[in-house]
């Protein structure tokens, strides 16, 4: 028995914003009330803390199975963990690709054995994500998938989504889409912009993206079927989603902390501000903030993509894409976006916990009898992050030596403090 | 006072002071190269890598003749050679030269920023031979010193830039320094390759897209090479490129008889330039490349020779050091 005594619950779901104590037992929340005491319980003090539902990543790279030198299950949940996550999903470009239950059965698995939090694994839509034929959908649902997507490319087709999102809308799964046009992105390693030709990097116009998100948003009004569009960069993509919204289609999408922190002007020759999509125009990012503002947005999602030193301290065009990004992003959504006003601090919660909760289909709240899967908080407490103490086994981040006011304190999952600062 | 350079990585964040330092360091070895005997010992002893990940013929012959002028060793490594072929990594590729204790490298990458990446790890000084599409400063350098002995002057030109101005390091180095001194400068190309953010490198940038309007009151034009080899964009036919922007002998009678035209080869002759205007009166090609060993002189002196801002040696005096 946990006792999670003096903190201010906040919990979107039931409007909830109020000191109470809440007392769990085994993995599920046993109550929750004022002053609440116990005999022969563990008391964790959360004075001058947030106590939250359990945050939900929708969106990371965890390298496992095949690419164990950038990441595995266990050390990609320990940083999660620290970040204040208690559930991430898993996009299934691994090696091999999880396209089928075998797959999937075998990230469950060892989720179970050595993860620190929840692993969702997140299943491809067509067989080795080649865009082809699909893949075994039903039988990875079977084993667990809460999502279908070929992140790391777009579903290949406009003819491919009709066929995923139909028989997606059967299995009631979302199909995530990595909206990218190749004939457009072509080679490209940062926004097309000013920027890109001071730098002389080839760039990647905004358009590559928006051009695929309208696309997608063109088949589910098709299909009628659940789309959530995977970090998304630009304005134009976003008045997509917004109008989609107001007809009525059930299209959601996610933004990354670094598109809401950083923009095309801070690139520079460090692969650490290499990422696809890639960081987008000042205009972008304040249309991204006030789409988190209004609800057009409904998640963050941290895109953590981990890549090995040696394969990302090379000349910038022959980097991979990708950063890390669990520990600093309840720190960058306080900084960027509570701090200064631009949202409330529970639309912040929101964003990452029912609001993903509700792309994946699923309910996230404080009640008895829901699994004890919590996320305490400080949105004051000053730390600076260091890339080298991360548990994770890559370095690949800008935020690197920055300092912030606000840091999870303690991760919760089926009743255990699996992380406290 | 003169901030003293550590690397050449671009012009962009170089100092007009700074870009006329460099070029007046350069005059005394303009003199020089009449000399019969043409070697310095200012840098006998030290060593110079050239290390060039892109194939290149003038450029490296360039620096390796103004290293061996001045007394210097160079170490040679070359894009067909075999550890790059065997995809060493260029930091590895790097580190390797370094344990060989050069006092300075000179380099040329097909990556942006790879001269960069390179002097934030290694404790020498680098020299940018050409990045990827960033920057190629040696260039733009010997294209100001260039300009500055015909025209007497570097400040407030007319200049045109012609052709593929998008994949073109030399231009945007020549946009840089020529900005720096109050140049009003002219792009003009086929307008896939001259996308309007090429405005946003320097004041008084402009594109134009007629080549009537490009070249009418040039005081000179630089004319690029087309990297035919670079591309991945849907090629233009040779036969659009001639008839639209090629620069023929009527052209050049717009900008009057007194302007300069600069190319910085290799040239494709009878593509982006008629070879009656590279051989005519008003081209500066062949100047072009002896003050390109005098700007590269002048810098692994400044660099490499560790003279701190002391003016340069008078190479009369040979092997005085």
């Amino acid at each position: 028995m946990l006792l999670i005594k003096n903190g201010h619950v906040l919990d979107p779901s039931s409007n909830t914003d109020e000191p109470l104590d809440i007392l769990l037992d085994g993995s599920r929340v046993s109550k929750v009330g004022a002053n609440l005491s116990a005999a022969n319980v563990e008391v964790f003090d959360a004075a001058g803390m947030i106590v939250a539902p359990g945050f939900i990543d929708l969106h990371c790279h965890l390298r496992e199975p095949g690419q164990e030198l950038s990441e595995t299950i266990e050390t990609g949940t320990r940083a999660a963990a620290r970040g204040g996550f208690t559930a991430v999903c898993a996009m299934p470009n691994t090696q091999p690709v999880n396209d089928s239950a075998s797959v999937t059965r075998g990230i469950v698995e060892r989720a179970a054995a050595v993860g620190i939090v929840r692993v969702w694994p997140i299943g491809a839509a067509s067989v080795g994500s080649k865009g082809e034929a699909l893949a075994e959908i039903a039988a990875m649902k079977g084993a667990g998938i809460v999502a279908v997507s070929d992140d790391g490319k777009p579903v290949a087709t406009a003819r491919l989504m009709r066929q995923v999102m139909d028989y997606c809308r059967e299995l009631d799964l979302s199909v995530i889409d990595h909206c990218e046009d190749s004939s457009l992105f072509a080679g490209g390693v940062m926004r097309e912009g000013p920027r890109s030709i001071r730098l002389g990097l080839k760039g990647i116009p905004a358009q590559s993206e928006s051009i695929c998100v309208g696309r997608d948003v063109e088949v589910a009004m098709l299909t009628g079927a659940r789309l959530h569009i995977a970090h998304m960069s630009t304005r134009a993509s976003l008045e997509y989603v917004r109008g989609a919204k107001k007809q009525g289609l059930l299209v959601t999408c996610e933004v990354t902390p670094h598109h809401f922190t950083l923009i095309d002007e801070d690139v520079r020759y460090d692969s650490h501000y290499k990422m696809n999509p890639p960081l987008a125009s000042r205009e972008d990012r304040a249309a991204l903030i006030e789409g988190l503002a209004d609800g057009t947005v409904d998640a963050i999602a941290t895109d953590h993509a981990p890549h090995h030193p040696s394969s990302k301290d090379v000349e910038f065009d022959r980097a991979p894409f990708g950063i890390t990004g669990f520990e600093t992003a309840l720190a960058l959504g306080l900084g960027e976006l509570v701090h200064p006003g631009k949202i409330s601090l529970k639309r912040l919660v929101e964003l990452f916990t029912t609001g993903p909760a509700r792309v994946l289909g699923i309910e996230r709240k404080i009640a008895a009898d829901e699994p004890a899967d919590l996320t305490i908080f400080s949105p004051d407490h000053a730390w600076t992050f260091r890339a080298a103490d991360s548990p994770s086994k890559s370095r690949n981040t800008p935020f690197d030596g920055r300092s912030f006011r606000g840091a999870p304190m303690a991760t919760i999952v089926a009743g255990r403090i699996v992380f406290r600062r | 006072m003169l901030q003293r350079l550590q690397h050449l990585l671009g012009i962009e964040d170089l100092t007009r002071e700074q870009i006329s330092f460099i070029l007046d360091q350069a005059k005394p070895f303009q003199e020089f190269h009449r000399h019969p005997l043409k070697k310095l010992a200012t840098l006998r002893g030290k060593t110079v890598a050239l290390a060039f990940f892109e194939n290149s013929t003038r450029t490296r012959i360039s620096f390796a003749t103004a290293a061996a002028r001045l007394g210097a060793d160079t170490m040679n490594l070359q894009a067909e050679s075999s550890s790059l072929k065997k995809g060493e990594s260029l930091l590895d590729t790097i580190w390797t030269l370094e344990a060989m204790r050069p006092d300075g490298i000179v380099i040329r990458h097909s990556s942006s920023g790879a001269p960069e990446f390179v002097a934030q790890r290694l404790g020498i000084p680098v020299v940018n031979a050409g990045d990827g599409t960033h920057e190629h400063p040696t260039q733009a350098l010997l294209d100001a010193l260039t300009i500055r002995d015909r025209k007497g002057k570097l400040e407030s030109l007319r200049v045109t830039i012609l052709g593929d101005i998008l994949h073109s390091r030399v231009a945007r180095s020549n946009i840089h320094l020529l900005g720096k001194f109050g140049a009003r400068i002219t792009l003009y190309g086929p307008a896939m390759w001259v996308p309007p953010e090429l405005e946003s490198l320097a004041p008084n940038v402009r594109r134009v897209s007629r080549i009537e309007h490009a070249l009418d009151g040039a005081d000179v034009i630089i004319v690029l090479r087309v990297q035919t080899e670079r591309l991945h964009e849907p090629a233009l036919a040779a036969e659009e490129y001639i008839l639209q922007y090629q620069l023929t002998s009527e052209r050049l009678r717009l900008a009057g008889p007194d302007a300069l035209v600069l190319h910085p080869g290799p040239m494709n002759r009878g593509l982006e330039i008629d070879p009656n205007v590279a051989d005519g009166p008003q081209s500066c090609v062949l100047e072009q490349v002896t003050n390109g060993l005098a700007i590269r002189m002048a810098l692994l002196y400044h660099l490499v020779g560790g003279a701190a801002s002391e003016a340069a040696p008078a190479p009369a005096t040979t092997g005085k050091e």
